[in-house]
């Protein structure tokens, strides 16, 4: 494939759109400096549209160029999905064939995170986005312990219900306090010498797939998941050999 | 600035007024027993707060790491005569006693100096007759909040409604501060410093001014103080007084509550239940927190803004739109009961109908409508989308738009502003600037409209509305029949099942004892008129 660029209103144009603050009052040097900041940012032709003072220290700019910049799609090495999407029934039907029982879900959110909208979003019957939540389906059995649950209360119920998965969400953090705290789950589920028998998911809105190595997960959701996703990953994470 | 042409449109909607009476009279026979448990009981946080307000301050450590002398002084008493006869006797008996003012006797009763006792004969009736003092003063000081207020707003200029509040929260006070005052010049009438994360599960206020926190800045008098004299500034500039708001919820409510009034803050978010639901602070000392806190609030002239936007993060709203309208019937009974006028009600609601629905704007303008019908005296407190906000800010944008056009055509007071980045990251300068360019655009060309609009009888918002309101009355009535503490038992709010003594906070719930001693609460209690 050859060298893309962004498309505006025509091939090849290259055109992109930018919005941005600079800690100037407005004036015709700030104008200056926002196209200055564009020419480096790789822009040709620069033009700012909009310009607009907010207080009397900064300046609000929308800009619009051609970035002088392309890229090879197929030189990318992108991380594909490593396990197949199925349906409902199929999971189902995996994990009935090859477990014999139903799949023990954990589901928490951590530290001091009050905010369950992801975890419910991804385990209760209602689901997210007209796509059914994990309760939906009859091979798995879904305990939903809420929010602000410490990784030790995770670790005995994880004992206690014989857990096949766990999955730990974070929704609302500042300072990486959501990479701390998944964390924190891990290395309680190690001490307790539980963490080689299960499946490790973390998921959040500010979780991207690459951090699972990271964080020792086995899988990170991000952004916009369905419970689909998490079930079919699941199925076929218990019925294959579990990455450590 | 002026928003002139706001009026709130009432009477624009037919609805059936028996059934809204008789959601009222549900409201008073399901919070009788609260308001029994709130005349039997106290609670720690209650306790520390009527030390507050006689002028206990400071604290050992800062920040988050602080050990208030407020809890030292609490722990102490406890452990020795208890609290259920209320802290102030004990406490003021060492006073009397020769522990020197309060301050110092606050601190040698800290470091285990002083044993507090319960006095007998001539001491008490000194402890007893000091405490009246007191807590004279200290009401006083609270209802001075209000002509305090009066005397600024005379002065500086009372903006017109809607209100646009905003919302700053770095974390750290003097990064706020500045926000604040751009946010204010920019056009903004109420600044909302959100809290830290789990600062509402922490048994006690943090102390001093400071710079950390997590996704919010930690409540403190001082940082209160800071805020204060900000926006102070920053009004007379201006030529508007410009309201500040914070949290009075979690495990400190009435601290909180204590701290709002001595600084003079407007605006407090004040749930009957938001704690127990969202937070699982346990049911009683939510309960009995709220009562002595919304007495505090009323008497310093407060508006209180009730969270019932939080039931729709969790649930559908379309089908939960009725728990909505049922919490905002419980929470004015309850304010109703500790002295709140219904002018300082700053109910509140949300605009989270999915906007793949069809006919959402409807739906959310039938809920808004239904809202300023029922209850027209209130400052109702509209929240923008964030359930269905996405990384489409331009969609984004759009949906916000719509939130503020219904804000506009139904009269809510109180404007939350939405923002495009909103579920992204926590806003840039420039998301809050074209904010209140969106908003003020909205209310320029619709508040006008707001004044001709009738929704057609028997159309479709009507009977929306009534559906809505049918539905209320309908929970209301099964609420009453199982009681408040069973039905929330049930998880017949926010499916959210919690326990009467499940939760955080319940070693800190009290009996009153018969010799139970608060003139701060007996004294704000016939001021307000209430039992």
């Amino acid at each position: 494939m050859p060298e893309i660029k962004p498309y505006g209103d025509e091939t090849g144009d290259g055109m992109v759109q930018l919005s941005f603050t600079l800690p100037l009052a407005e004036s015709e040097r700030a104008r200056q400096a926002a196209l200055a900041l564009a020419t480096k940012m790789g822009i040709q032709r620069p033009q700012v549209v909009h310009m607009k003072g907010m207080g009397s220290d900064f300046t609000f700019f929308v800009v619009y160029g051609a970035t002088q910049h392309s890229v090879d799609p197929d030189t990318l090495t992108v991380e594909e999905r490593e396990f197949p999407l199925l349906s409902s029934q199929e999971v189902n039907k995996l994990i009935f064939e090859r477990l014999k029982r139903p799949l023990v879900v954990i589901g928490a959110c951590t530290g001091t995170d009050a905010h369950t909208v992801g975890l419910d979003a991804i385990l209760s019957m209602k689901g997210f986005a007209g796509d059914k939540g994990l309760e939906y389906y009859s091979q798995i059995r879904v305990v939903n312990m809420g929010a602000q649950v410490t990784p030790d209360e995770i670790v005995e119920v994880a004992r206690s219900e014989g857990a096949d998965a766990v999955l730990v969400s974070q929704v609302v953090t500042q300072r990486d306090a959501h990479v701390l705290h998944l964390k924190e789950v891990r290395e309680a589920l190690e001490a307790a010498g539980l963490r080689r028998g299960l499946v490790l998911v973390g998921g959040g809105p500010r979780f991207s797939p690459e951090q699972a190595s990271e964080l020792g997960y086995d899988r990170i959701f991000g952004r916009g998941t369905k419970p689909s996703e998490v079930a079919a990953y699941l199925a076929w994470s218990v019925t294959h050999e579990v990455p450590v | 600035m002026t928003h002139d042409g706001f009026a709130r449109p009432i009477g624009r909607l037919s609805i059936d007024h028996g059934v809204v009476d008789e959601c009222r009279e549900l409201s008073v026979e399901i919070s009788r027993p609260i308001e029994e448990l709130a005349r039997t009981h106290t609670t720690r946080s209650i306790e520390r707060a009527v030390l507050r307000l006689i002028g206990i301050t400071g604290a050992e450590g800062a920040g988050a790491a602080a050990q208030p002398r407020v809890n030292q002084v609490i722990d102490a008493v406890d452990a020795t005569v208890g609290l259920q006869r209320g802290v102030l006797v004990p406490f003021l008996h060492a006073v009397e006693s020769g522990c020197g003012d309060i301050r110092t006797a606050a601190e040698r009763i800290a470091a285990g100096d002083v044993r507090p006792e319960w006095p007998d004969g001539i001491d008490l009736e000194i402890a007893l007759e000091r405490a009246r003092r007191e807590s004279r003063r200290a009401v006083d000081s609270i209802t001075g909040a209000e002509l305090d207020r009066a005397a600024k707003i005379e002065k500086m200029g009372e903006p017109g409604k809607p209100w646009f509040y905003l919302i700053v929260a770095t974390g750290n006070i003097y990064e706020d501060i500045p926000q604040a005052q751009a946010a204010a010049r920019e056009g903004a009438d109420v600044i909302a410093v959100i809290r830290s994360t789990g600062q509402s599960l922490l048994d006690y206020v943090p102390e001093g001014a400071t710079t950390q926190g997590f996704a919010g800045t930690l409540a403190t008098q001082e940082n209160f103080r800071l805020m204060r004299a900000a926006l102070d500034e920053v009004g007379d500039e201006l030529g508007r007084y410009v309201r500040l708001t914070n949290y009075a919820s979690g495990l400190c409510m009435p601290e909180i509550a204590a701290m709002a009034a001595m600084e003079r803050l407007d605006m407090m978010l004040n749930d009957c239940m938001y704690g127990i639901i969202f937070r699982d602070i346990n049911m009683q000392r939510t309960f009995v927190d709220q009562h002595f806190s919304r007495m505090v609030h009323a008497a310093a002239g407060i508006v209180i803004n009730t969270g019932e936007d939080n039931y729709l993060t969790t649930a559908n709203a379309i089908e939960a739109a009725h728990t909505v309208l049922a919490s905002q019937f419980l929470n004015e009974r309850l304010a109703l009961s500790a002295g709140l006028a219904k002018e300082r009600m700053g109910l509140g609601h949300a605009f989270e109908v999915d906007p793949a629905a069809p006919d959402q704007i409807l739906l959310e303008l039938a809920q808004a409508q239904l809202v300023r019908e029922c209850f027209p005296d209130a400052p109702l407190k509209y929240m923008p989308p964030t359930k269905h906000m996405t990384g489409n800010i331009f969609q984004g944008f759009l949906y916000d738009g719509m939130f503020n056009l219904v804000g506009a055509l139904t009269g809510q007071d109180i404007i939350l502003l939405g923002m495009m980045s909103e579920g992204v990251h926590t806003p840039f300068l420039s998301d809050r600037d074209l904010a209140i360019e969106n908003v003020r655009y909205v209310f320029r060309g619709a508040a006008g409209l707001a004044g001709d609009v009738r929704f057609e009888a028997g159309g479709r918002v009507e009977r929306r509305a009534a559906q809505v309101l049918e539905e209320c009355r309908q929970m209301l009535r099964k609420v009453a029949d199982i009681g408040m503490f069973a039905a929330i038992e049930a998880g017949m709010f926010a499916d959210t099942v919690r326990t009467r003594d499940g939760g955080k906070g319940l070693d800190g719930v009290i009996e009153r004892d018969a010799g139970y001693v608060n003139p701060i609460a007996d004294l704000l209690a016939d001021e307000l008129g209430v039992g």
